[in-house]
């Protein structure tokens, strides 16, 4: 949340959690905990003597962009997103890592681990953040929700050696809102009372969900620059300001209301992977052998979280930028990387001019769990690639991403960037 | 070319010829009808894309022979919309002029040195009732894959054995099969081909619904299949794959088991399934003496129905795609159908029943069940 940087400091100061004190914390039970520059501090904690250099971890390719800085180099003016190669720029004497998903993944897991000890109502955005609704769970813990923000942040820190932010509110909105803004390693109560709209209306507009670098320009251009402007004009003359769908919206969330539950599993909509080349690539034999490469990240992934999907789409971006994907809809869902693997390679044989190729991806969609009802196959047989990719994975979870691989796979071509490090010692 | 042809014998014959013609064809004569008036009473109108070839004779009046190569889609279109008069078809240099009553047509002609020769009819094998061949194709094409990705899927295997023929199709999800009682001309000890199902479907139903007789051609090694019949002729290349091994999957023995109206079954499922997402799956529901039938749930809105089967097993609750048991039942062409299956996730047939309540030999259709969560 780089938008705190230009809040009121008075306001900051206010709710922030200092010294095991904070403010009214009753009713409020949605709590936002996002770690605090994950990849990065996941690094760090590998090699503490990281610490005091700024650190920045990406692509550290030609090509790739910044995924993670500590706060260190965030000072230089380094964010997510950012070309590595601008990131150089800024400060050339960082340390610069590639990501270590798998190491990542571990940790995250562990960490939500953590989060659903303490309530079922865990809801996770992504490997570093996630909602909980902690409403149920006060009395058996015997905590306020800020209590329980403490204690997540210290299990978090005793277990894992990395810090995060706790956002403490009545609503899911106001809690992701706080915790960006006492970053890092720090927690800030929002409490349900008046006082949330003096938390609130100070803000810019930037600050409600939904409104991006356009809109915000759009409404500073009708003269509403903070979030109290918004809440203070009539529902209807906003309407007609910027269309009925969003004036609701915002006028909502500047009343500091959100309806908004905590669904404990985000039911995915598609699970994909992709790949930009360090060099662009025509030969099709390159480009399979990564669609085999993205088909086995995909569905493997579907696997592991119980899912199955129907329709598989390539994406191809040449090296003009332009974009082609192409799908294909299954009979039946599958989860199958040979499946998904044979469509994609169909697609590109059938579907996509020559040409270099900058980025190549293999995506499916239409998932539904894995374990519901399934249209059976006459001839299937007893035991197929179905049954040999469980196994794989299987041994997988036990010895490492690399154990079983395809054979074609083991050939380690020039792309394989983001190939994990060897860990130190 | 100078020729006068009655109107309906023209465009029921362009009709037939066009069907077959590629919507999109590579190159565009192979999008044409090719009007040959050489004889001296009979104009033939013929079309081919070297899949499918279609030849069929019309009575006319040739005051001037010839031959004209015209777009198939247009002159189709144009012979169907024609008064019923006598029409009236000559050639003017790189024009074709059609006039019927009071209507007039121009259209380009197309090179006819650049049409290509039609197949020659390979050797003929035997004849067939037309409306039990018909019949047959029908009840068999319906279980045909329609996915081009997988081409052995969207054929009708037909299988020319000892006294009999089978045909047999697929889509994995079910497959059906017919046989029937053939002593074939020629011999030719045991083949099978494997025959576009769209292709044999659409000349099955043309040649079987004129009454007459079907003859077979056949020359597998050329990949090569024909059939003729109440003047008209077609060929298609057969396709290039290989069957999947059915027989063996074939269920042998069931431990239950139902007969049911067919139509009174029809109009439930329809029913039920207006709640089924997406036309996923109906369950059917058997306990001693009836049906229920279900579909949906909670979050989309659920129906049940119940019927009176006579059945005989234990309580089972098996699930299917209502499109494809409706296919089925819309194929065994008898008033009743006997269902059966030993659990909820090996395969049920469906079998025709005749009037005294027997199974009717000849006819299977094999259903591959909705396998439900849990």
């Amino acid at each position: 949340m780089g938008r705190s940087a230009n809040l009121p400091r008075g306001l900051r100061d206010r709710f922030r959690a200092r010294d095991g004190v904070w403010p009214d914390d009753t009713g409020c039970r949605m709590l936002h905990v996002d770690m605090d520059a994950f990849y990065a501090s996941v690094e760090i904690r590998e090699r503490p003597e990281l610490a005091s250099v700024p650190v920045v971890v990406g692509g550290v390719s030609g090509r790739g962009v910044v995924c993670s800085a500590n706060y260190l180099a965030r000072e230089y003016g380094v964010r997510s997103a950012m070309p590595t190669a601008h990131a150089r720029r800024l400060i050339p004497n960082a340390v610069y890592l590639p990501p270590q998903f798998d190491l990542y993944q571990e940790v995250s897991r562990g960490v939500m681990a953590i989060f659903r000890d303490i309530t079922p109502l865990v809801e996770p955005l992504s490997l570093d953040e996630a909602f909980l609704d902690v409403g149920g769970a006060l009395r058996r813990l015997g905590l306020t929700p800020g209590g329980v923000g403490e204690l997540i942040r210290s299990r978090v820190f005793a277990d894992h050696g990395v810090t995060c932010s706790v956002g403490v509110a009545p609503t899911k909105f106001l809690a992701k809102l706080a915790s960006g803004m006492c970053k890092p390693d720090g927690m800030m109560v929002v409490p349900s009372s008046s006082s949330t709209l003096e938390f609130l209306h100070p803000l810019p507009v930037s600050a409600l969900w939904g409104v991006g670098a356009k809109t915000a320009a759009r409404l500073e251009e009708l003269g509403l620059e903070t979030v109290g402007d918004v809440a203070a004009t009539p529902l209807p003359r906003l309407r007609r300001m910027i269309g009925v769908a969003l004036a609701e919206h915002l006028f909502a969330l500047a009343k500091g209301v959100d309806e908004r539950a905590v669904v404990p599993t985000s039911r995915e909509k598609s699970i994909g992977a992709e790949e930009t080349f360090e060099v662009d690539h025509y030969d099709r034999a390159v480009l399979r052998r990564e669609l085999l490469r993205l088909s086995e990240r995909s569905a493997g992934s579907l696997r592991s979280k119980g899912l199955h999907g129907r329709t598989i789409s390539i994406k191809v971006r040449f090296s003009d930028f332009t974009t082609i994907t192409r799908s294909r809809t299954l009979p039946v869902p599958t989860d199958v990387t040979q499946e998904v693997y044979r469509t994609a390679v169909e697609l590109l044989d059938t579907q996509v001019p020559p040409g270099a190729v900058r980025l190549i991806g293999v995506r499916i969609e239409g998932l539904d769990n894995a374990d519901s009802a399934q249209q059976l196959i006459f001839d299937a047989p007893e035991r197929g690639w179905r049954e040999a990719e469980q196994a794989a994975d299987q041994a997988r979870s036990r010895f490492g991403s690399l154990a079983v691989r395809p054979a074609s796979l083991l050939r380690d071509s020039p792309e394989r960037t983001a190939e994990p490090e060897p860990k130190p010692e | 070319m100078k020729i006068r042809v009655e109107r309906d014998g023209l465009a029921d014959a362009v009709a037939w010829v066009a069907r077959s013609l590629p919507s999109r064809p590579p190159v565009p004569v192979l999008g044409g009808v090719l009007l040959d008036a050489e004889s001296d009473d009979s104009l033939t109108v013929s079309g081919f894309d070297y899949e499918v070839s279609a030849q069929v004779g019309v009575p006319a009046t040739i005051a001037d022979g010839g031959r004209a190569l015209v777009s198939g889609r247009l002159l189709a279109d144009i012979t169907k919309a024609l008064p019923n008069h006598p029409v009236e078809i000559a050639v003017d240099g790189a024009r074709m002029m059609i006039s019927c009553g009071s209507a007039r047509f121009s259209l380009p002609t197309m090179p006819v040195e650049d049409y290509p020769a039609l197949p020659s009819m390979p050797q003929l094998i035997g004849e067939l009732p037309g409306e039990v061949f018909g019949e047959a194709v029908g009840q068999v094409a319906v279980a045909a894959g329609k996915d081009d990705t997988l081409p052995m899927l969207t054929g009708v295997r037909v299988e020319i054995g000892e006294g009999k023929l089978t045909l047999v199709a697929t889509d994995r999800f079910r497959l059906a099969m017919r046989e029937f009682p053939w002593e074939p001309d020629a011999s030719l000890g045991e083949v099978a081909v494997l025959v576009p199902a769209r292709t044999l479907g659409d000349a099955a139903k043309t040649l079987g619904s004129s009454g007459g007789k079907v003859e077979m051609s056949l020359a597998a090694n050329d990949g090569l299949l024909g059939l003729s019949g109440s003047g008209k002729r077609t060929t298609t290349r057969l396709l290039d794959a290989d069957f999947p091994k059915y027989r063996q999957l074939l269920p042998t023995e069931h431990s239950a088991a139902a007969i049911i109206e067919v139509d009174t079954l029809v109009q439930a499922i329809k029913r039920v399934s207006l709640v089924a997402e997406r036309g996923t799956q109906v369950r059917l529901e058997f306990v001693d003496g009836g049906l229920r039938l279900s579909a949906g749930g909670d979050d989309e809105g659920s129906a049940e129905e119940e019927l009176p089967v006579e059945y005989t097993g234990d309580a089972v609750t098996i699930a299917f795609n209502p499109g494809y048991l409706l296919d089925g039942l819309g194929a065994v062409r008898t008033p009743r159908v006997h269902l059966s299956f030993t659990t909820p996730s090996r395969p049920a047939l469906l079998k025709p029943v005749d009037e005294d309540g027997n199974v009717a030999p000849g006819y299977l259709y094999l259903l591959m069940p909705v396998r439900l969560p849990g």
